[in-house]
Formats: structure tokens, C-alpha cells, sequence
């Protein structure tokens, strides 16, 4: 199966303002996690993977106007598709190109932010809608000049690999000829202090897979493909091909996953299936590994599950950029992209003694290696699990 | 599209009984928010599950439950929910709380219920539905999107049975800033008036609506689905020709009535008048939201009415917008949207044919 | 019983939205998880912070929590020797 071909690519994120900047800091194993200087909250000695430019500055390399409304998910997801347009050689997106963008708080930043001041500050209340998800969306949307189809998804932590699918699904339909999809999700403290409420923050540097990982670090994020019918490509190059994508629920726990991985087992059993390939030929996993305790115990017995002993390369690219909640399945996607372009797997950092209870161990450093399909992951809250797999054009 | 999807079972839970298609009369509010009216929870939901459930979840549930109780599906191969605003309740919980506290210890489980997918996610856990899961937040466009999304899987031919739904909820923080922003009515009206207001803003409400959808026509279907279509910003001047192609594209030369979701605010109102008194000027009219108020989902109950109004042929006059009747109702479009962004476009017919 | 086990009852009543229990239809030696009270693991978190809260106790392993939220009586027990306030 050919797949539908993605011909552009754009991202913000701790380890880089843009894919090149991204790449570099891949492939040099540099971490973006460090001490929140951004963020404004108490919870000071909480590592993240924070993109270290201010609204204001955002602001200003989007030129926006002073007085916008943009939440700062906007802000990145504007700057992501600015990288993405540059690199299509759009000069503006066509018309009828759609939009599907996945998050998971969206404005929720200007919400506690102005909480108290939307009473007596009338000011204030143009971030009163910024709070729900497809307000972001609507002014990246704005930002692009992109009116048709339009749309939000919010599953947790798989949001935007599930608009990869269905984006992916749009064009394979023919609903539409052009559209693009992904995520975005901005550190906030609503986000910091329900995730420490749950006692699955890492004081420390995410350690992925490791047997004494202490709890995953939150990221922000912004990153969007580009997908196209085929009658559109022309002569661009095709920087790779959606060709499967998998989505079930762990039906377990509202947001723990089960020991067995059933999920996980499930999506990755079906992307697989939907791509027409056998569990064999893929060369690399993008694994979702968040580093807490829960998450990489079910998604190692779910890998073990499908691989037996056959396991692929994986690494899990969170110790990078922190867990970009809704972001995460587009910044792993355009992850995979560059792997598969360079052939190149990018390490699992601060990975040291395998688990106890499945014994795997990812990917430690740089890895050259001819790939043709990654395999990439994305769980979240809710039960929400999504595999995707990209493979190399021209199969 | 040529893809055949029939309703099988529909359910809903909103500020009205279902009496009002019966041609009773009407509950009548004198506030701009009107929450949901009460159902009987504890028949369908554990105890246990129930205890930490804000509306929008209960909603969620308990009219899934109904709608695949009346298609007689005990495991739908995909859930699909439509929540423009979420789960507002346990936001507001969890938010007020941090802020009151200055990011003090906080109790967790309010952040837990608080995701976009909290209602998805406990359908999944109370049906131990493994299948396909997912959860739309796009404004008003947020049940047409989870439609698409339904369309598409019958297209691609891979399940059967669908459960899909709508449902938004109010929460006193959140929802009163609604006031502030001129999206609610600054004077208090009586919900059968709103239609003749002349006023910025509408009357806001809680409502779900959920349906069992299936690619097998039931002795018992309500309707089939045709077709649905999100467009995000478009002027008024715009919409008859977006309509049309609409139509076009379906191959529907003319539908018999049209469900409008006219909300009584008088700076987007205009979308609707330019229809009905443009294209629809000859065809029955229909308005809901002065009976159930508006929410980012509402067009669910509208997508709920038609499917009633198809399989029983008939047209409670309380919705009528216009004098013009219809005998046969075969063919239905429901139109909707909000502050003029998140154009929604539902086509369904008979499935007499 | 003590005032500590009515006193812990009635928080945990509350704080759990255990909505249409009474205090004395908790057992002290009940189950509080599994096939007793029927808790879970969402519970186990709240219970940690409410220890935090109402008597200075902070469990930084939650792997402790385990056997102190067996029972009423556990947690009595643990409350008396480790409060703080």
C-alpha cells in the first residue's frame, strides 16, 4: 500500500526553533529539559522542556499585532506551520486546505492567568473563549488564512497522532485534497500541578525504560505535517508515507494503563495491519515512554507482546523535549520523518539499567541505520491509545 | 458520498422532555443558564463510578446506554463524542482550587475528570469498549466533526456499529464568564421569547445527545445519515452558495425542511435570515435553542429532533420558525452555528426508501 | 471507637464523594480497596493527600500506601504514630 505522502514538515520545541535546529539537536543528543524560567509557577524546581522565548517574543517572530488574544499554543503552533510553510515552498496555503489540530489544555494558560481579572477588567475578556481547544486551533487557522475544514481533536496525550490518522483518513477518502495536521500543547501550571497531584513527575531528568525511572518531565511543543493526494504532489519531494494507524482504548483506568498493555497492543496490532505489513519490517519504534513507572512497564509488555524476541531499535524521545501531553505524537511523527530521511535513530538519554520486569533496552546512542518503517506511539489519559507507522517513499 | 449509514437508536438529555415533540407544552425558564433536567443515574451507572461523575459525563453515559439499548448493540465498534468545552466542571475544581491554594496541595482527582476525553474514556470503561476512541473539541463544530469521523469509518467499511454523541456542561465560573463576553444575554428573558429578543448574546444550557449509528438498516431506524460538512469562517453572503454545492455534491436537488440553530442573538442571526429568506424561503423552518438554550454541542439535539421528525412524519408546531408545513418529511438539513465561526451542515433523509 | 476513626470515617466520606454512606457503615477492620469499601487506585492518591493535609503526613514512597490504606484500623494506627499536627 502506498500510503498518503507528506510533503512538509515544521516544529517548535525545547531542542529547536525549527526542524533544522531540531535535527541538530537530535542528532548531537541534546537535552532540552531544564529549570522552568518561562513558567510562571512556584513549582521552581520541577525540570520541563520549556521553549525559552516569551509570548512577547513569540509575538514578535509571528509579527502579531500588540492586544492579539493568541494563547501560547497558538503562538507555537503558528510558529511550527511558519517552518512547515517555508519548507513546502507554499508561498501561502492553497485554498481548501484543511486543518486538523490535536490538544490537550489549548488556552487553558490565559484562563489561570486571568481568572480573577475578568470581572473588573473588561480588558481581559477577549481571552475568555481561549480557554476551550478549538480556540487555538481557530487562530492558527486565522494566522494561515485557512477557513474550510477546520477541527479539534482532545485526546489527552494521543491528540495529534490521532489527527495524523484522521488526516491521513481525509485524504485516503478524497474529503480533501490538502491538509494539515498535528499538534500543539504549551506548559502551563494547570498541567504542572495536576500531573504533580498525581505524583508522576520526575524530580529529576526523565529516564525513559530505565529500571529506576522516577516519573515523566513535562514539555511544550508545536509540530504539523503536511499531507497531500497524490494528483497534488507534483514534483515535491515526498518526505514520507502515512501507510498505517491504529487507535483502540485500554478500557483499564481513567489514567493509568494496564499491566498487560492491552491498548497499546491493540493499536499497534491494527496500524500494523492497516499498513499491510508484517511486525518484521519495521526497522525502529518511536516508543511513547513517558518515563513513569506505569507507562513503560504496559507499553514494554505490550512491545514484548507483538515482538516476542524480535524487537526493533526503539527509543523513547521524551528525555529531549519533556512529554509535550498533546504535541507528543506530531513532534515523535516529525521525529520519525527525520529518521527516516537520514537514516538515523536518535538515542532514549539517561537510559542506564534495563527493567526488571521485561528486560529491554532502547537505543543508547546515535545509531546509523537504513530505515524504511518506524513505528511510532502515543498513549494518554482516558484509555486513548494510537500507533502510526511511517514508512519511506518509493517502496 | 454513496456510504449508507442508518440512526438506529437515539437518546438525549437536555433543559426539556422528550413530551415536547409530543406537542406538550414546554418547560419555561426565566435565566440565561439552564441546566439539564435530572435522570435517574443510579439505574444506569454504578454507585461507585457515579460518585466522582460532573453532568457532562453522567449525560454522556447514560444516553449512550440508551441510544445502543434501543439499536440493541451491546458493543459498539467505535465511540466517537463531540464536547466543545469538556469536562468545565472538574476544570473549574482543579483550576480554582490551585489558584486559591497558590499551587498548594491539590487533590488529583478533579484534574483526572477534567480532560476533553473524560466522557469518551468512561464510556470505553463502563462498556469495556477496546475499539476505536475518540474525542472532538472544536467549538459549535465539535458533534459535525465526531460526524465526519462516523462517515468516514462506514466509508472505509471496517465497523458496523457507531456510537457517537454530543454533549457540553455548565459549571458556575466558567460558564457565568459566558455574561461578560456578551455570549449570554446581559437581561433575563423567558426561553420562548428568545427568538423575538433583538439582543446580542443567547440563552446557554447543558444538553447530550448520543446515537447508535450503524451500517444496517433496522426495521426500527429512525433515518439515514448523508452527509456532514464543517466550514470554519464564512460570511453570511457566502452561505447559499456553500449550502448548494453542499447539496450538489450529494446529489439532493431539494430537501423538505431545515433545522436552524437560530439562537436570538442579533449579530449572527443573519446567517439564518439570509437562508430563510433566500433559498429556504418556501420550506419549513425549524428553531430548537429557544426550548433547549445553546452549547457548543447542541446541534445534537437538532440532529436528535430530525431523526424523531423522519421516522415519525410528523412536525411539532412548538419548533416551527416559519407558517409553512410539511407532509412528507423526507429530506432534512440541520444548519448551525456560533459567533459566525464553526458552520455546520448535517444532511439526512428517510430511510422509507 | 476512637474519635480519630469516626473523625478519619467522615473525611474519607467526604473527601471520596462517598455520597450516601455513613460513618458507621464503614467497618474498621474493612477492606478499604478490592472487595471491601471497593476503592481504587485514584482513592489511594487522594488518601495520600488527605494524610498531607489533616495530619502533616507526607508519604513520599505510594508504594507505602499499600498496607497503611488497608484499613481503617491501618490507618489509625500509622496516623497515631507518624502525625505531625
Amino acid at each position: 500500500m502506498k500510503g498518503v505522502a507528506i510533503t512538509g514538515m515544521g516544529i517548535i520545541s525545547a531542542i529547536g526553533r525549527n526542524s533544522e535546529e531540531t535535527h541538530t539537536g537530535l542528532k548531537k543528543a541534546i537535552s532540552g529539559i531544564g529549570l522552568p524560567e518561562i513558567l510562571a509557577t512556584n513549582h521552581k524546581d520541577l525540570p520541563v522542556g520549556e521553549i525559552k522565548l516569551s509570548n512577547a517574543e513569540l509575538s514578535e517572530l509571528l509579527h502579531l499585532p500588540e492586544g492579539h488574544c493568541y494563547t501560547r499554543a497558538a503562538l507555537l503552533g503558528a510558529c511550527a506551520i511558519s517552518d512547515l510553510l517555508k519548507n513546502t515552498g507554499y508561498g501561502e496555503f492553497p485554498e481548501e486546505t484543511g486543518f486538523i489540530s490535536g490538544t490537550s489544555v489549548g488556552g487553558i494558560d490565559l484562563t489561570e492567568e486571568h481568572f480573577y481579572d475578568y470581572i473588573d477588567d473588561p480588558g481581559t475578556r477577549r481571552f475568555i473563549p481561549a480557554q476551550h481547544p478549538g480556540f487555538t486551533t481557530e487562530k492558527i487557522a486565522e494566522y494561515f488564512k485557512i477557513s474550510g475544514l477546520v477541527t479539534t481533536i482532545s485526546t489527552a496525550c494521543s491528540s495529534s497522532a490521532n489527527a495524523i490518522a484522521l488526516g491521513a483518513r481525509m485524504i485516503r477518502s478524497g474529503r480533501l485534497k490538502r491538509v494539515i495536521v498535528g499538534g500543539t500543547d504549551c506548559l502551563t501550571k494547570f498541567t504542572i500541578n495536576g500531573f504533580n497531584s498525581l505524583k508522576i513527575l520526575s524530580q529529576s531528568e526523565c529516564r525513559p525504560f530505565d529500571n529506576h525511572r522516577e516519573g515523566l518531565n513535562l514539555g511544550e511543543a508545536a509540530a504539523y505535517i503536511l499531507l497531500e493526494a497524490e494528483d497534488c504532489i507534483n514534483d515535491k519531494p515526498v518526505l514520507g508515507r502515512i501507510t498505517g494507524y491504529g487507535n483502540a482504548n485500554d478500557a483499564y483506568h481513567q489514567t493509568a494503563s494496564s499491566e498487560t498493555g492491552e491498548g497499546a497492543y491493540l493499536a499497534i496490532t491494527k496500524a500494523i495491519a492497516k499498513a499491510g505489513i508484517s511486525s518484521t519490517e519495521i526497522d525502529y519504534i518511536n516508543a511513547h515512554g513517558t518515563g513513569t513507572i506505569n507507562n513503560d512497564q504496559s507499553e514494554s509488555v505490550a512491545l514484548k507482546r507483538i515482538f516476542g524476541e524480535w524487537l526493533p531499535e526503539f527509543s523513547s524521545t521524551k528525555a529531549y523535549t519533556g512529554h509535550t501531553l498533546g504535541a507528543a505524537g506530531a513532534v515523535e511523527a516529525v521525529f520519525s520523518l527525520m529518521a527516516l530521511q537520514n537514516d538515523e535513530i536518535y538515542p532514549n538519554l539517561n537510559f542506564e539499567t534495563e527493567m526488571q520486569e521485561t528486560g529491554l533496552r532502547p537505543v543508547e546512542i546515535l545509531q546509523k541505520k537504513v530505515l524504511k518503517t518506524v513505528l511510532s506511539n502515543s498513549f494518554g489519559f482516558g484509555g486513548n491509545c494510537t500507533a502510526l507507522i511511517f514508512q519511506r517513499d518509493g517502496l | 458520498m454513496g456510504c449508507k449509514i442508518y440512526i438506529n437508536g437515539i437518546s438525549n438529555i437536555s433543559p426539556q422532555t422528550d413530551s415536547v415533540f409530543e406537542d406538550q407544552a414546554p418547560l419555561e425558564y426565566e435565566t440565561n443558564i439552564l441546566p439539564s433536567l435530572k435522570q435517574d443515574y443510579k439505574s444506569f451507572i454504578k454507585p461507585m463510578m457515579l460518585r466522582r461523575m460532573s453532568s457532562a459525563v453522567k449525560m454522556g453515559i447514560f444516553c449512550a446506554k440508551q441510544a445502543l439499548l434501543e439499536a440493541e448493540v451491546t458493543m459498539p465498534d467505535a465511540i466517537l463524542v463531540g464536547t466543545g468545552q469538556g469536562c468545565l466542571q472538574d476544570t473549574e475544581k482543579f483550576l480554582v482550587n490551585m489558584l486559591n491554594t497558590n499551587e498548594g496541595l491539590l487533590s488529583p482527582t478533579s484534574f483526572i475528570q477534567s480532560t476533553h476525553n473524560t466522557v469518551a474514556g468512561q464510556i470505553a470503561l463502563d462498556l469495556k469498549c477496546q475499539a476505536y476512541n475518540m474525542t472532538f473539541s472544536q467549538n459549535a463544530a465539535s458533534f459535525e466533526s465526531a460526524l465526519i469521523d462516523a462517515l468516514l469509518q462506514i466509508e472505509e467499511k471496517e465497523v458496523k456499529n457507531i456510537l457517537v454523541g454530543g454533549v457540553d456542561e455548565i459549571s458556575p465560573q466558567f460558564t457565568g464568564f459566558q455574561k461578560l463576553n456578551a455570549q449570554i444575554k446581559d437581561e433575563n428573558l423567558n426561553n420562548l421569547d428568545l427568538f423575538e429578543s433583538n439582543t446580542p448574546g443567547t440563552i446557554v444550557s447543558e444538553t447530550a445527545a448520543f446515537f447508535s449509528l450503524s451500517s444496517v438498516k433496522r426495521a426500527t431506524s429512525y433515518a439515514r445519515l448523508i452527509d456532514v460538512q464543517v466550514l470554519n469562517i464564512l460570511e453570511p453572503s457566502d452561505l447559499t452558495r456553500r449550502i448548494e454545492r453542499f447539496l450538489e455534491k450529494n446529489e439532493i436537488a431539494e430537501v423538505d425542511l431545515v433545522i436552524l440553530g437560530k439562537n436570538g442573538d442579533n449579530r449572527y442571526d443573519r446567517y439564518y435570515d439570509e437562508i430563510q429568506q433566500g433559498i429556504f424561503s418556501d420550506k419549513c423552518q425549524l428553531g430548537y435553542k429557544n426550548l433547549v438554550g445553546d452549547n457548543n454541542s447542541v446541534s445534537s439535539y437538532a440532529l436528535w429532533l430530525a431523526s424523531k421528525i423522519l421516522k415519525e412524519k410528523k412536525i411539532p408546531e412548538i419548533f416551527m420558525l416559519n407558517a409553512l408545513t410539511c407532509n412528507k418529511p423526507e429530506k432534512i438539513l440541520i444548519y448551525n452555528q456560533y459567533l459566525g465561526r464553526n458552520h455546520g451542515l448535517i444532511l439526512l433523509e428517510t430511510c422509507d426508501f | 471507637m476512637s474519635d480519630l476513626h469516626t473523625e478519619l470515617k467522615k473525611s474519607i466520606i467526604e473527601q471520596l464523594n462517598l455520597e450516601d454512606m455513613e460513618v458507621n457503615e464503614i467497618e474498621n477492620d474493612e477492606h478499604l480497596f478490592g472487595d471491601g469499601l471497593g476503592l481504587d487506585s485514584i482513592d489511594a492518591l487522594e488518601l495520600i493527600v488527605l494524610l498531607e493535609k489533616d495530619y502533616g503526613i507526607k508519604l513520599t514512597d505510594p508504594n507505602q500506601g499499600k498496607e497503611i490504606f488497608s484499613s481503617i484500623n491501618s490507618m489509625v494506627d500509622f496516623i497515631e504514630k507518624n502525625r505531625t499536627i
